[in-house]
């Protein structure tokens, strides 16, 4: 499982609702569910929290009382989503400041994850913004185009190397080769989908034994780097 | 930003990073020797905007004097340092386009022929990719040819020190990106194969090239020699280049038809009939030197006759069948190279010689089903069964008459190729070996 992240979600409450779990996995996201405020305090992660997404719909007060304490301090977190039920939005009167978009539940898990990367992206959280994205002793600092594998330098080509970043920061969601094609390469590229299957066995190798299997071939569909809690089926 | 642009920041940043000393200028001559030289970092953004300049006129198969300064193109998206090396001093490779000083490409590049054969593939809307079987041997030293051990084929013994080696090469190879699809003792005394899995033709040539150099880099730190010389010992088998050749059509596999009785579409019976029609032309140059005659004979599962089969071994062409649902897999297997050769060259000629049976819709003739090597010549010649050249003079004039590898090599290689290699043939003519003086000295 992931042991590294970039920096996680806050997620309220502890435990998310099996959905929204689900949707965040899926969405490659890494995040962690607090309980109350106080938790959520307590347990700030090193690089501050990535963002947050707070169910009001069960526990309007609790919830509220997160958005507060995520607002406090030296370093207010950006990006907080509010999930609330249409009953609930005259609440959010006199509210505005405690969140930064919210969206409706039940929610749609495809405008949830639309919702979410808009606002990381806003955060200058997005893929294109963060200068180190690590998973499970992986490394990549896109300042420096340089990758480690354990500390360890990793030198890779240029399509490999956008190869990688593109999986680091996308774990956990399966990707077809045509969507790699037109996510990495980005542009009508001669090669075809095979030269998806060159790269990641290239990527494999030099990655050595220990850490190949980080991308796995998900059959007849593409690839998918690290690991879902939900098993193959994403 | 273009993509040009990004590989040359990438390069550029990495170098920085990693400290990089030097960075090597790789090209390869007529005849497939590795050619380098090293710039430092300061001239390296120069020489991936420009080139660097190079007398070329020192370089087998380039230039007459008089036009001798050339450029080396780096290609950025082939940087890779070099494992062995260390971390130390880092230095890093970068595979070369050598132009004319007006930018223009340079006719005599290997590489350069190999992307003008690809081109001509891309314009019928083929892309060729190639995974070649590499087959070489370990000697104490390269003055004799002594094995380091008597194990044979797929052994894993104590006395199997190569074993060794072969783990420390494919380490290397894969830290360069090459990765490997099997490695196992082949059937001679300390002879070792290396199977490449499958990529596209040009980034392929470039990957035996360095495989080459690693192979002989992995052998010289631990104080031995390794060759790949395509028969060093007499009587024990020879090293060949079986290349596994398939093309493809957008996704999918053009040599791939499941309703065939072979798997095979009309455009793979057609390419197979083309390596077969024009095999004896590009032998020359799959297999140049004097010495790769040697490995042509029968008995050593090298091949001798031009036809195909699916399970015969000995067949030139071999149609491997592909698993079960694994369409991407069906290919055609080459038998006839030696890791000796120009890969670049090589691969073109493969290439050209199957897209010519395309073009021209050739027929597949009949699978080879019993054993040729043992029908008589009046058999084999009844059942259209030509021979391949017995030797580089022979491969040499077959190839003086072809149109084929003249257009695909183009002019200048075509020339200074037979030219060359007919050198080759008078130096080894007027030899007069050991065995001479062992059968005539004597009794004569």
């Amino acid at each position: 499982m992931m042991d590294v992240f970039m920096s996680a979600l806050l997620v309220f409450p502890d435990p998310p609702p099996p959905l929204l779990a689900q949707t965040l996995d899926l969405a490659g996201f890494q995040w962690k569910a607090v309980a109350n405020a106080a938790v959520a305090m307590a347990q700030i992660p090193e690089q501050g929290w990535a963002g947050a997404v707070v169910c009001a719909d069960e526990d309007p007060e609790g919830a509220f009382g997160v958005c507060r304490v995520l607002r406090k301090g030296d370093a207010p977190v950006d990006g907080v989503l509010l999930l609330v039920s249409g009953a609930q939005l005259g609440e959010l009167e006199h509210r505005e400041d405690l969140f930064d978009d919210f969206c409706l539940s039940p929610f749609h898990p495809k405008e949830l994850e639309a919702r979410l990367q808009h606002l990381q992206w806003r955060a200058g959280r997005g893929a294109a913004g963060a200068e180190i994205a690590a998973y499970s002793g992986l490394e990549i600092n896109v300042e420096t185009y340089q990758a480690a594998v354990d500390g360890r330098p990793l030198d890779l080509t240029y399509m490999e190397y956008e190869l990688l970043k593109f999986f680091v920061t996308n774990p956990g969601k399966v990707f077809t080769r045509e969507q790699l094609l037109s996510r990495v390469w980005g542009y009508e590229y001669y090669g075809g989908a095979r030269t998806v299957d060159v790269h990641v066995r290239r990527l494999r190798a030099k990655l050595g034994e220990e850490h190949a299997n980080l991308i796995q071939t998900v059959r007849s569909v593409g690839y998918r780097f690290g690991q879902t809690r939900w098993g193959s089926g994403g | 930003m273009d993509r040009h642009a990004d590989h040359v920041e990438y390069v550029l940043r990495t170098v920085e990073e990693r400290g990089v000393r030097f960075v090597r200028l790789w090209f390869t001559d007529v005849v497939g020797a590795m050619k380098s030289f090293s710039i430092t970092p300061a001239e390296l953004e120069n020489a991936l905007e420009e080139g660097m300049s190079f007398d070329g006129s020192a370089i087998e198969g380039y230039t007459r004097v008089q036009e001798a300064d050339m450029l080396a193109v780096p290609d950025p998206n082939t940087f890779e340092l070099l494992p062995w090396r260390g971390d130390d001093a880092p230095v890093a490779r970068m595979f070369c386009d050598v132009h004319h000083f007006d930018g223009t490409a340079f006719d005599g590049d290997p590489r350069n022929v190999l992307k003008r054969n690809l081109a001509a593939a891309r314009e019928r809307g083929y892309r060729f990719f190639v995974a070649p079987e590499m087959e070489y041997f370990y000697f104490r030293s390269e003055r004799e040819a002594e094995p380091l051990d008597n194990a044979g084929f797929f052994d894993l013994t104590t006395q199997d020190m190569a074993t060794e080696l072969r783990k420390q090469t494919i380490l290397t190879l894969e830290a360069m990106g090459i990765p490997v699809e099997y490695s196992f003792h082949e059937n001679g005394p300390s002879q070792h194969e290396i199977d490449l899995r499958y990529t596209d033709a040009l980034s392929m040539a470039d990957n035996v090239m360095t495989f080459r150099l690693v192979v002989k880099e992995v052998a010289r730190a631990n104080g031995v020699h390794a060759t790949f010389m395509p028969k060093p010992i007499s009587g024990a088998f020879g090293s060949g280049m079986h290349s596994h050749l398939s093309l493809f059509e957008g996704e999918a596999n053009a040599f791939h038809d499941p309703g065939d009785e072979f798997g095979l579409s009309k455009t793979g019976k057609a390419f197979i009939a083309g390596l077969l029609r024009h095999a004896r032309e590009i032998t020359a140059v799959t297999n140049q030197w004097v010495n790769s005659y040697k490995r042509l004979v029968a008995g050593y599962e090298a091949p001798v006759y031009v036809c195909w089969a699916r399970n015969n071994r000995s067949a030139l062409v071999r149609v491997p069948l592909p698993k079960r649902g694994n369409t991407d897999a069906a290919r055609v297997e080459y038998r006839a190279p030696d890791p000796a050769c120009n890969p670049y060259l090589a691969f073109s000629l493969m290439l050209a010689a199957g897209l010519r049976g395309i073009d021209e819709g050739y027929e597949l003739p009949p699978e080879a089903t019993n054993n040729i090597f043992e029908m008589t010549s009046a058999q084999r010649a009844e059942a259209g069964i030509a021979t391949l050249p017995t030797s580089l003079d022979e491969a040499i004039e077959v190839m003086a008459e072809s149109s084929l590898v003249r257009d695909a090599l183009g002019e200048h290689v075509f020339e200074y190729f037979l030219r060359n290699k007919r050198r080759e043939w008078d130096d080894y003519r007027i030899q007069v070996t050991p065995w001479e003086l062992s059968r005539f000295l004597g009794s004569l």
